[in-house]
Formats: structure tokens, sequence, C-alpha cells
């Protein structure tokens, strides 16, 4: 039909909803799903923890090296290549569980809300926004259990080292590098939770609302 | 006054792909639905029903042929404008209600008007009032696994009405409720269809559906069997049924 579209049938172009739209639901989402949330968040605890233990006991082998007593270090020397060896073993072994486990965790939580998407798409929503939802709940997900994590693997290896090498401990304290492997840690746990999150529910996002809605998994 | 079409469609195909084996779901459908109408599309499980809502929702891509809303080609829209379309034009209703289950009753009526851009004072107000409408008054404040089916479904006829839409599609609306809340829901679809002048187009299965239809699409193997006019429709329920039967 050639005619001119009347004013109010004419369609219009959906609303961009600023952020804290998006802020306000996702956290209520992380509130409201407490226990799923906290289970997926554990799997981030317990990678994150893994690894900053590898790393902090690495700081402190360091530490000791530079500044410990004499006796310690030609001890520690002796076998050093082997520590060394091990160690590189054991980071890169941490960081592949670590990121297989959170990555794992994040597409089978949104995965299996698919339909939700779906839904959401039916009444009006962006993709923009839908992807804008996932990557702040995993990015405040991530958050938290990198902090977490961050504390349970470093406090658990200083007591391992305290009870070891005792008084020590405290004067060759590599404040430092466990700084720098925090951050690193953290940065990594969130990272790995909103990759994991988001391309599954960009794929969701992309989809036509019907297919994601019936999409199974 | 005349009759106005509020969604027609040209030679509407839909392929699968089953594996390799394509499966043509739509075989090519010519309809046209005017505003005001309650239509049931009919037809045995596997006929194309759902296929069909879905084309006509804007909820999926037809592989052939044209769906227009409002005289508008939906294939030629962007994301953008589908999105309006699908918030302010169309409201949906679903066999499995697909509430949000995080969100309580009234967050869910709220949403699409969230999407809409309105604000959540204003929001607030119009929930209330349409769950009040289909006499859920009491219950704003629960969670979707709180509420019986029906109550689910009446739920998301409230979210379906939120921005005034000028269509509702129900995808077996009763599919999932007993008889007597199956019928509750129809009257309560009937009721919207008069008061808000809404369109309301139905696929089901459901014969409890033909009271309330004002024509009625039957539909198998993916093409149009007849459309029927209610009026026409009274001498012939005894063959209809007979038929579902067998």
């Amino acid at each position: 039909m050639a005619t001119e579209v009347p004013e109010t049938k004419k369609i219009q172009r959906q609303l961009t909803l600023p952020l804290s739209h998006a802020f306000h639901m996702s956290i209520r989402s992380i509130r409201i799903r407490f226990g799923r949330s906290i289970i997926v968040t554990m799997s981030i605890v317990l990678g994150i923890a893994f690894l900053m233990s590898i790393l902090s006991s690495n700081a402190f082998v360091t530490g000791i090296l530079e500044k410990g007593p004499e006796n310690i270090k030609i001890a520690l020397q002796q076998n050093l290549e082997e520590i060394r060896t091990r160690q590189m073993w054991l980071v890169s072994l941490s960081l592949l569980v670590c990121v297989v486990g959170i990555v794992n965790a994040m597409l089978m939580a949104v995965t299996e809300r698919s339909r939700e998407i779906g839904t959401m798409k039916c009444l009006g929503a962006l993709d923009k926004f839908v992807v804008e939802l996932f990557l702040l709940e995993s990015s405040m997900q991530g958050l938290a259990g990198s902090i977490i994590g961050v504390i349970f693997g470093g406090t658990a290896t200083f007591i391992i080292y305290l009870l070891r090498y005792k008084g020590l401990i405290w004067s060759i304290f590599p404040a430092g590098l466990l700084l720098k492997y925090s951050a690193f840690s953290i940065i990594l746990g969130i990272a790995i939770s909103v990759i994991g999150a988001i391309y599954p529910a960009y794929v969701s996002a992309k989809m036509e609302p019907a297919e994601a809605i019936r999409r199974e998994v | 006054m005349p009759k106005e079409a509020i969604v027609r469609t040209i030679g509407l195909k839909k392929t699968f792909l089953l594996g390799k084996i394509p499966l043509h779901v739509l075989k090519g459908i010519d309809i046209e639905i005017y505003r005001g109408e309650y239509i049931s599309i009919m037809g045995p499980s596997g006929s194309g029903k759902t296929t069909l809502f879905n084309m006509i929702g804007g909820l999926d891509k037809p592989t052939e042929g044209k769906v227009y809303i409002d005289e508008v080609d939906i294939a030629q829209l962007d994301a953008y404008e589908l999105a309006w379309l699908r918030c302010r034009k169309i409201g949906y209703i679903f066999q499995t209600f697909n509430l949000i289950p995080v969100m309580t009753a009234l967050e869910n009526v709220m949403l699409p008007m969230i999407f809409g851009g309105m604000e959540n004072d204003e929001a607030m107000n119009k929930a209330k009032e349409l769950l009040e409408t289909v006499g859920l008054g009491e219950r704003l404040h629960h969670k979707p696994f709180e509420l019986s089916g029906g109550q689910q479904q009446r739920v998301a006829i409230a979210r379906a009405l939120a921005n005034d839409p000028a269509i509702i599609l129900a995808d077996e609306p009763t599919g999932n409720l007993d008889l007597k809340t199956g019928k509750e829901i129809i009257h309560l679809l009937k009721e919207m269809n008069k008061n808000k002048e809404v369109s309301i187009i139905t696929a089901t299965h459901d014969l409890k559906m033909l009271d309330v239809s004002d024509r009625i699409i039957w539909i198998r193997d993916g093409m149009i069997e007849r459309i029927e006019d209610r009026e026409n429709l009274q001498i012939k329920v005894g063959e209809v049924e007979g038929e579902e039967a067998g």
C-alpha cells in the first residue's frame, strides 16, 4: 500500500535505557538468585584461591631468596632449579583450572537463562541491554569471587609459610609482590567471568526471540 | 466502518533444517486480520501454528513472504524499531507463561513499561491497575513460583497489556491449564478484547476457544485449510469434535 503512514502508526525506535537500570536489575537478580549466585561465585573463589596460593607461595620463596638468612637460602638454592620448574608447572596448571572452572560455571549459568533472555526481547529489550545486564552481573560476581579467593588463597599460603619459617617470614614479607599477584588474580578473575558470561548471553541475545525461548540446554 | 487490517501476511513460508533435511513447516500462508478481531488459529500439533504465531509476532524471520503489522513490513525494520514494535504494538502470551522467575508479579508487569521508558512510579501504578483488572490485586508481590498456573497466566496477560498494544498474541494460552482455569483465561482474554479493543490472535487447539473467536483459521500441514466465521461455525461443532477425536 502506497498510502502515507499516519503519525500514530509510525514505528518508532526503541529507547536505549540508561546503564543504571541494568545495574539495579543485575544487583537484584544476583540477590534473588542468591543460592545459584553463590555456587557460581564459589567456583570463581576456588579457581582464584588456587591460583593465588600458588602465586603467593612463589612470592614467599622469592622473598626468602632475596632477604632470607644464608643457611635457608643455600638449602633452597640447592634445588632451586627444581623448585622453579615445579612452580612454573603449578602456576600454569592453576591458571588452566581457574579459567576452565570459571568459564564453565558462567556458561552454564547464563545458557540456562536463554528463555529469560528471549522473553525480555519479546517485551522490547534491546540486545545491547541484555548483554549489559549480564556483563554487570558477571563482573560483580567476578569481583566478589576474586577478592574472596585472593584472601583465602593468600592467607592459607601465609599460614603454611608462617608455620614452617616462624618469625623469619615477617622479615622477608614480600608485600609488593603479593600485592602485584593479588591485583593480577582479581583482574584475571573478573575478565574470565565476564568473558564466560558474555559469550552465551550474546549468542542468546542475537537469536530471534522465538529461537532463544526454544533453546534447550 | 471499513475493516482495517492490523496483520497481513503474503505468501508466508518457513523452512527448518532438520540436520540436512529441509522441513517445510509453512507452505504459503496469506491471511488478513482486522483491528479488534478475536482470531483463533486452530490445527493439530505439528501443523505450524506456533511457527505462524512467531512470524506474525516478529519473533522469528520467515524464509519467504512478508508480514505487515499496521501496514509496515516488519522485515524492513532495524533492531531498534523491531524492539519498539515488540514493546508497544504487540503483547505476547505463552503456553509456558514465561514470567521472569526472579521478579514479583508487579515487577514482571512493570518490565515492558520500563523498557518503553516509563518512569518507575508511573509504571508501578499502571502495573497495579492491570493486575487488579486481571483479578490479582492481592498478589502483587508474589513470585511466579508462588502462584498457580492460572494466576501466572493472568500475570502474563497483565504484562501483555502493559503498553496498550494493538495486538495480543497468545500461543496455546490454555495449554498448561486445567479445564476450568482455561475457561477463565479465555473469558478474561475476550473481556480485554471487548473492553480495550485490542486484537487477539491465539494459536490453539483448545476447542473452548471457538465460542469467543470472531473467526477461526484452520491450519493443516502448513497451509490454510479453511477460514470460518463464528456464525457459520455453530452447526459444525459436532463435526469438528469428531474430527479432533479421530
